[in-house]
């Protein structure tokens, strides 16, 4: 199980391979649309590379109540549990 | 009794395409929604569609199709067995699109059918016509994608309506000395049944219909019934995101099945050819499938849009008239949409 930096170090990789953004720029309180820009497809491929990484299920519907880069950490860390 | 004598093989002997002649641009698009050619290229892949005239119908679009198909089989309309239509936008529960096809093509008497599933309905059909043809049931078999989709869109809105497109494209599937389409891996998984189709059933439209006529406009009826939108016409709609993380990892494993089903290696085939309904997906299935840089991908989609039932047969079409040193190669193709259902084959090129 990993601890929230852990998951948070991972998440901000996988967005950095889809998107190219800089992995520090992946910070808690960002919005991945309003702040990281991230589109709804891109998300996606963000999201299932996540459960491949973490070993956590994202259903869609849950998807859309990930808003900040704090909310998809908080998640995953409750998945993990 | 006697049942029919079965053959060893088949295989696809001949492949015809009908683009329509009026080209949608992204600045085209962007007159009924807001956006730009920068932002559709990027996100979607797609540069132009192609889309028919009022007068155009699927009819005529699959006989277009059809008659180059038929041709390069070296067969006439009369020795076709069966002729399959698949299509979600024939403007008609019934008669099928297909009947008024197989006697345009002077195919009468031979059976002819739709069948109803939407972007994976081209290898729906060519399971179907494989098994036809394997089972001795027929000689020869005409499978048609065509759709004319621009009749079930709304342009201002912009989940789905700006990525389609219009045409035909079909097969002739006859006996073969070699094996030459693989086992079909198919299949459909209606618990998503919500997340692509259309906006309302015609049992809607015509109690709409009534209503307006009653209170004298659609839109007294449309807040009668509680709903500022409602328009008489269905239209497409699609839940993008559920749709596109689908159609890339679960359909990269259906595409695994298919290969595995045929006994090939990626490293053997010639071609990919996908449905086409984002380049972002045929990217990331490319990827997931670990393809060989050598094997082409079907990208027709950047001219044509997504043309549902048509995009295959149109993808490969372009493939061979481009690079038509892959004819007699193998190319995975591989349908998925609404339904949700999916389909896929290894088949030699024609």
């Amino acid at each position: 199980m990993a601890s929230n930096e852990e998951i948070l170090a991972g998440l901000a990789e996988i967005v950095n391979e889809e998107t190219g953004l800089a992995p520090e720029a992946v910070e808690l309180d960002k919005s991945f649309t309003d702040d990281l820009d991230i589109d709804s497809i891109s998300m996606m491929t963000i999201v299932v590379n996540a459960e491949e990484k973490f070993g956590v299920r994202i259903p869609d519907e849950e998807v859309k109540n990930l808003k900040t880069v704090g909310d998809a950490v908080d998640y995953i860390a409750k998945a993990q549990a | 009794m006697l049942q029919s004598p079965l053959r060893e093989h088949s295989r696809v002997l001949g492949l015809g395409a009908y683009r329509p002649d009026v080209i949608v641009t992204n600045d085209d698009v962007c007159q009924w929604i807001e956006s730009s050619d920068e932002w559709i290229r990027q996100r979607t892949g797609i540069v132009t569609r192609h889309r028919a005239k009022a007068d155009v119908s699927v009819v005529d679009m699959a006989e277009g199709a059809a008659r180059e198909a038929l041709q390069q089989a070296g067969i006439e309309g009369s020795q076709l067995g069966a002729v399959i239509v698949s299509t979600v936008t024939h403007p008609y529960a019934t008669p099928s699109a297909a009947t008024a096809l197989a006697d345009r093509l002077g195919a009468t008497p031979a059976p002819a059918f739709d069948i109803s599933a939407a972007c994976a309905g081209y290898c729906y059909g060519i399971a179907q016509g494989d098994a036809l043809v394997r089972a001795g049931s027929a000689d020869y078999v005409l499978v048609v994608g065509a759709e004319k989709l621009s009749d079930f869109i709304d342009n201002t809105e912009r989940s789905m309506s700006f990525l389609l497109g219009d045409g035909a494209g079909a097969v002739v599937i006859g006996p073969s000395d070699i094996p030459g389409i693989s086992p079909s891996v198919w299949g459909s998984d209606g618990s998503k049944w919500d997340v692509i189709g259309m906006t309302h059933s015609m049992l809607e439209v015509r109690d709409l219909s009534l209503a307006a006529e009653s209170v004298g406009s659609l839109t007294s009826a449309a807040k009668d019934r509680e709903d500022d939108n409602a328009k008489l016409w269905p239209t497409l709609r699609q839940d993008g995101p559920s749709v596109f993380r689908w159609a890339v990892w679960e359909m990269a494993k259906t595409a695994k099945r298919a290969l595995e089903a045929a006994g090939v290696q990626p490293e053997d085939l010639a071609a990919f050819v996908p449905h086409q309904a984002n380049m972002r997906i045929i990217d990331e299935m490319v990827k997931q499938l670990k393809l060989p840089e050598n094997v082409a991908v079907a990208r027709d989609i950047a001219d044509a849009g997504n043309t549902s039932a048509a995009s295959v047969p149109l993808a490969m079409h372009r493939l061979l008239q481009e690079n038509p040193q892959l004819s007699g190669g193998l190319a995975l193709q591989i349908g998925f949409g609404a339904g949700l259902v999916f389909g896929a084959q290894v088949i030699v090129l024609p």
